[in-house]
């Protein structure tokens, strides 16, 4: 009995109150979904969405900034890890999930797609990956993964119509049940080993208890034995799962096809918030239970690293499709983030810079890529999955301020001063050269000249005049007439182009984390 | 803060808030626009004349201003402005080329002036900050301030191929800065300066020695990403397609001032901080160098379209300057300092003056304007006037430089082989510049030009044309006939500061750093 209220007393069900408030504004939105009659109901139900997405965002602000919720503590029996970091992360997929609804709410209006549903499965995965972040052992790992994944099946082939958002979600599915098949079985062989260590030739760690899928039972089986055979064949298997979701090469290929065909918000969706929650997880793993194998790791992780980038810019650069190219130059991002991700592993313990500066590009991605992405979403192109260069031709004379947010977006994530992105660029150069990945930083240089092709051809077709128009030319599409003008989007819009041209110029205090 | 330092951050605010009005469409009355260009135009013509003036050869830097606050203080980046010796002239020179180039575009009577104008002020305002930064990071950040105008202006409102151009341009130019970057980075990383500024870094590098390898790989960073910037001889191909294909404002300060950059990124930063390093990197440079001379020259001497022939020009020169940093004496380097501000005002004429003769005729191939001069002869005399500058001529201050730069060579045996050859390129520009001046203004009467004629009454120089030309062309003749308005402050800069290269010089090897110390220790730490 005694055992039992040690157990019960740490269950400490207010930490968790964001992700708890989440659901159950999910279950609210799906309520007034459910039993409203006329189809004017279901905008109330996004709106009701945005709203309390809003104010969860700011009370969630006020709890770690005000009231300095921001030292480590451990409940449910250290299987979850609150503290600063783990807050900040959360605060992120908030605010992304916030955006990410704003920009659906019109999309889905036009499109004369189900509104309530999408706010549901986008609070849902949103409150699966806050738990992800958070999660110290492997159970709950994989718990919250799959509810995310689950989440993002449906939201990928949201649109029922679209024949390339169908194709997309099912590649989504079936490259999504591969990697949790790879990360399942990375699971069980840790677990394996832990569980009796001798009986696999391994040696007992001396401190702790052995338990196969407590992140902190790990870390000591890995550093006791960092050569063996298993444990590193789990620990590969585990960060190729990884690796798939964040789309690092060589597991990349799903990537261009499902931002092809997914809708637009959900894309952003995917490019933000699902990658930015891979990258703290292998973070967390690689600094945590991996700890001990780096010696191993750095050399992969570089490997890794250096062919994502490469492979994400090279394919960029040919891409018709904007979607596709959004996706690979993501692709590329991921390699660049890989590159924080290892120089965490060489700096010493105490210093904790480069998960600051990993999440300094983490917000600088979001700003940048939301913007990006908000205007794609509200041309009036034909059909969402099909956006090519000249839909933008000469969009600076067209829609001015939409323009001017295309290229603040895109200049960030070009990485041009003065934008966000360059300060992002300037400090993972910075922390690389510090940590002797000279290999790496030659390979991140090299990626960045060759994207300033594809970006820029990007703003060429939206700065510069179109080719003259001849009188027997078909008469052309044009995506900008009658496109959604909401004063709600044109707010948000510009408000992280400010933010991202303010964040590029002056970061005042927060550079004292750097 | 005083006056001059309001005037040193004035010079870069005012023309940012002039280029968000014209952004944005103010003001809308034409006669208005003009007026107002003028005021945000001049500002940083007169900030830069008036602290050129006021300046006083102290120790390090005049009109300081620093902000510690920004956000990358734990890099120890700051907000930290100022002028030194080096600086103040090419300060001064940017205002007086950013004038000129503000009031070419005012009355170009281009579409989309505000654009244009806004852009062009934009760039400016990048243009006066890098000259005015004493903090490396932000000396880095007004370039690209500078450099992001150019691709769009290029892109809208430049001439044949300008899409293409644009991407290659900006793709050059990237590469160039990003391993300039690198290099920088890497002294941040290296030296840990508690701030990231030249003085700074001087005096920790005095107190931390840096392997002379390291060094080594540094300076080459910094001398192939700031080359790539200045158009160095096998990277130089953007350079003369970027210049003919740009508007003739744009031209102006980017050939102008802003390639520059990198000259006086080697001059301030790699040159001085790291003197072994350049001198044993000098001679790749000095044959990279007469590359730029001797294969770009010729290439001008086979141009037919007088902005191409100014832009191949333009790209040779900048070979001298090189040479004259590779010469890694004071006076070498001095002389290429005072090479560049002349440099920088002759180039910005001549574009200027190509773009008044376009007007008249309508084309830029020479052998259709043939006998120019007698119908425009103001015209003619500007042209001949910069002709003469740019190919050296005494009474133009293109002459110090390019005479100083040749003293320097000869200072030293081992540099003869290159002086020989770089006077050759003397007459090479000859042969272009002046053969330029006949084929356009002097003999007959060109077929092209008769129907010009016929169609349009051909007039000279307006007044308002006459006054940006007349204005840069007499900053040139202060520095050919009173050369020492400039060489003091840049003599006394480079002296405080290059004391021990002249020593590195006079033995032929690395004076201040035992090489073969530094090496032995390398070899026997793996042992130990």
């Amino acid at each position: 009995m005694e055992a039992y209220l040690r157990f019960a007393n740490d269950n400490l069900w207010g930490e968790l109150w964001p992700e708890l408030s989440l659901c159950l504004g999910a279950l609210i939105v799906i309520g007034i979904n459910l039993f409203s009659k006329s189809s004017n109901f279901h905008d109330r139900s996004g709106n009701f969405a945005i709203l309390f997405q809003f104010l969860l965002l700011l009370i969630h602000l006020f709890d770690y900034l005000l009231l300095r919720h921001t030292f480590d503590r451990h409940s449910f029996s250290g299987m979850i890890k609150h503290g600063m970091h783990e807050d900040i992360m959360r605060s992120f997929f908030l605010l992304s999930s916030l955006i990410v609804s704003i920009l659906a709410q019109s999309f889905l209006r036009v499109r004369k797609l189900r509104i309530g549903e999408f706010h549901h499965l986008t609070m849902v995965a949103t409150a699966g990956l806050m738990i992800l972040c958070q999660t110290q052992n492997f159970i709950l790992f994989f718990v919250a993964l799959e509810t995310v994944a689950l989440c993002f099946y449906p939201l990928v082939a949201y649109n029922r119509e679209c024949a390339k958002g169908l194709e997309a979600g099912i590649k989504y599915l079936i490259f999504g049940a591969l990697s949790s098949a790879l990360l399942l079985f990375g699971i069980v062989l840790l677990y394996g080993v832990g569980a009796n260590p001798e009986a696999w030739g391994a040696i007992t760690p001396t401190v702790g208890q052995v338990d196969g899928f407590s992140f902190s039972a790990l870390y000591h089986l890995l550093s006791e034995n960092p050569n063996h055979l298993l444990l590193k064949a789990g620990v590969v298997l585990i960060i190729s799962g990884i690796a798939f979701k964040i789309g690092a090469a060589p597991f990349q290929i799903w990537v261009p096809d499902v931002y092809h065909g997914a809708p637009m918000p959900v894309t952003a969706f995917l490019a933000v918030s699902s990658k930015a929650a891979g990258f703290f997880v292998l973070l967390n793993l690689v600094n945590g239970p991996f700890a001990g194998m780096s010696d191993f790791l750095l050399p992969l992780l570089g490997f890794v690293a250096t062919f994502t980038i490469f492979f994400g810019n090279l394919a960029a650069c040919s891409q018709k499709n904007l979607k596709r190219m959004l996706g690979l130059s993501g692709v590329a991002h991921a390699g660049y983030l890989m590159v924080a991700v290892m120089a965490s592993m060489i700096l010493p313990g105490s210093s904790d810079r480069a998960v600051w500066i990993l999440f300094f590009y983490l917000f600088t991605y979001l700003l940048a890529s939301f913007a990006v992405f908000g205007i794609m979403g509200i041309a009036n192109v034909s059909d969402d999955a099909e956006h090519e260069f000249s839909d933008y031709e000469d969009l600076a004379k067209k829609k001015p301020w939409a323009a001017f947010s295309l290229v603040v977006g895109i200049g960030s994530l070009a990485g041009i001063p003065p934008l966000a992105g360059f300060i992002g660029k300037l400090l993972l150069f910075s922390v690389a050269f510090e940590t002797k990945l000279y290999f790496s930083l030659t390979a991140m240089v090299i990626g960045v000249v060759i994207s300033i092709y594809y970006y820029f051809g990007w703003l060429r077709e939206i700065c510069f005049h179109p080719r003259p128009v001849f009188e027997d030319d078909e008469p052309s599409h044009d995506s900008w007439l009658g496109s959604e003008n909401s004063g709600l989007i044109k707010t948000v819009i510009l408000s992280l182009v400010v933010a991202s041209i303010v964040l590029g110029i002056w970061q005042g205090s927060i550079g004292d984390a750097f | 803060m005083n006056f001059d330092t309001l005037l040193l951050l004035g010079s870069i605010i005012i023309p940012v808030i002039g280029s968000l009005m014209f952004f944005l469409g103010y003001p809308k009355n034409d006669d208005l626009l003009k007026k107002v260009g003028y005021l945000i135009f001049g500002f940083p013509f007169l900030a830069g004349v008036i602290l050129f003036l006021k300046f006083e050869s102290s120790d390090g830097y005049c009109f300081e201003l620093l902000y510690d606050r920004m956000g990358l203080q734990e890099l120890g980046i700051t907000f930290h402005l100022g002028l030194n010796g080096v600086s103040s002239p090419l300060f001064a020179m940017a205002g007086i080329v950013g004038f000129g180039a503000g009031l070419a575009a005012i009355h170009s009577g281009n579409e989309r002036l505000h654009l244009y104008l806004g852009l062009l002020a934009f760039m400016l305002s990048g243009l006066m900050g890098l000259f005015a930064s004493v903090d490396l990071f932000f000396y880095y950040l007004f370039h690209e301030f500078a450099l992001i105008p150019t691709f769009i202006m290029i892109g809208i409102w430049g001439g044949r191929d300008r899409r293409s151009i644009a991407l290659e341009i900006t793709i050059y130019l990237t590469l160039g800065a990003l391993i300039s970057l690198g290099g920088l980075v890497a002294l941040n990383v290296l030296v840990d300066a508690p701030k990231f500024d030249f003085p700074h870094l001087s005096s920790a590098l005095a107190e931390v020695a840096i392997l002379d390898s390291t060094a080594q790989k540094v300076f080459g960073l910094l001398l192939f990403g700031f080359g790539i910037l200045v158009a160095l001889f096998p990277f130089h191909t953007w350079a003369a397609r970027g210049y003919d294909a740009a508007p003739t404002s744009v031209s102006m300060l980017h050939a102008g001032v802003l390639k520059k950059f990198g000259l006086y990124g080697l001059i301030q930063i790699a040159v001085p901080l790291l003197p072994d390093a350049a001198f044993s990197w000098s001679p790749w440079l000095m044959w990279l160098a007469l590359g730029n001379i001797l294969l770009v020259g010729m290439v001008a001497v086979a141009q037919t379209s007088f902005k191409s022939m100014i832009s191949y020009g333009s790209v040779m020169h900048m070979g001298y300057c090189f040479l004259g940093i590779g010469a890694c004496s004071t006076l070498g380097i001095g002389s290429a300092v005072m090479l560049m501000c002349a440099h920088g005002l002759s180039v910005a004429l001549m574009f200027l003056l190509a773009s008044y003769t376009y007007k008249r005729t309508n084309t830029f191939e020479m052998s259709e304007m043939g006998g120019l001069g007698e119908r425009t002869p103001l015209l003619a005399c500007f042209c001949i006037a910069a002709t003469l500058a740019t190919i050296g001529l005494p009474g133009f201050g293109n002459f110090w430089g390019e005479f100083g730069i040749f003293l320097s060579l000869g200072e030293s045996s081992n540099h003869l082989t290159f002086l020989i050859i770089a006077a050759l390129g003397i007459i090479l520009s000859a042969i272009f510049g002046l053969r330029a001046v006949s084929r356009i203004f002097f003999g007959e009467e060109s077929k092209e030009l008769s129907i010009e004629v016929e169609k349009s009454k051909l007039t000279d120089l307006t007044k308002t044309e006459l006054l940006p030309a007349s204005l840069i062309l007499s900053a040139l003749l202060l520095i050919g006939f009173w050369p020492q308005s400039i060489s003091t402050r840049i003599d006394q800069e480079i002296d405080r500061r290059y004391s021990s290269l002249d020593g590195i010089m006079s033995q032929g090897r690395p004076a201040c750093c035992p090489v073969d110390d530094v090496q032995s220790n390398e070899n026997s730490n793996p042992t130990e």
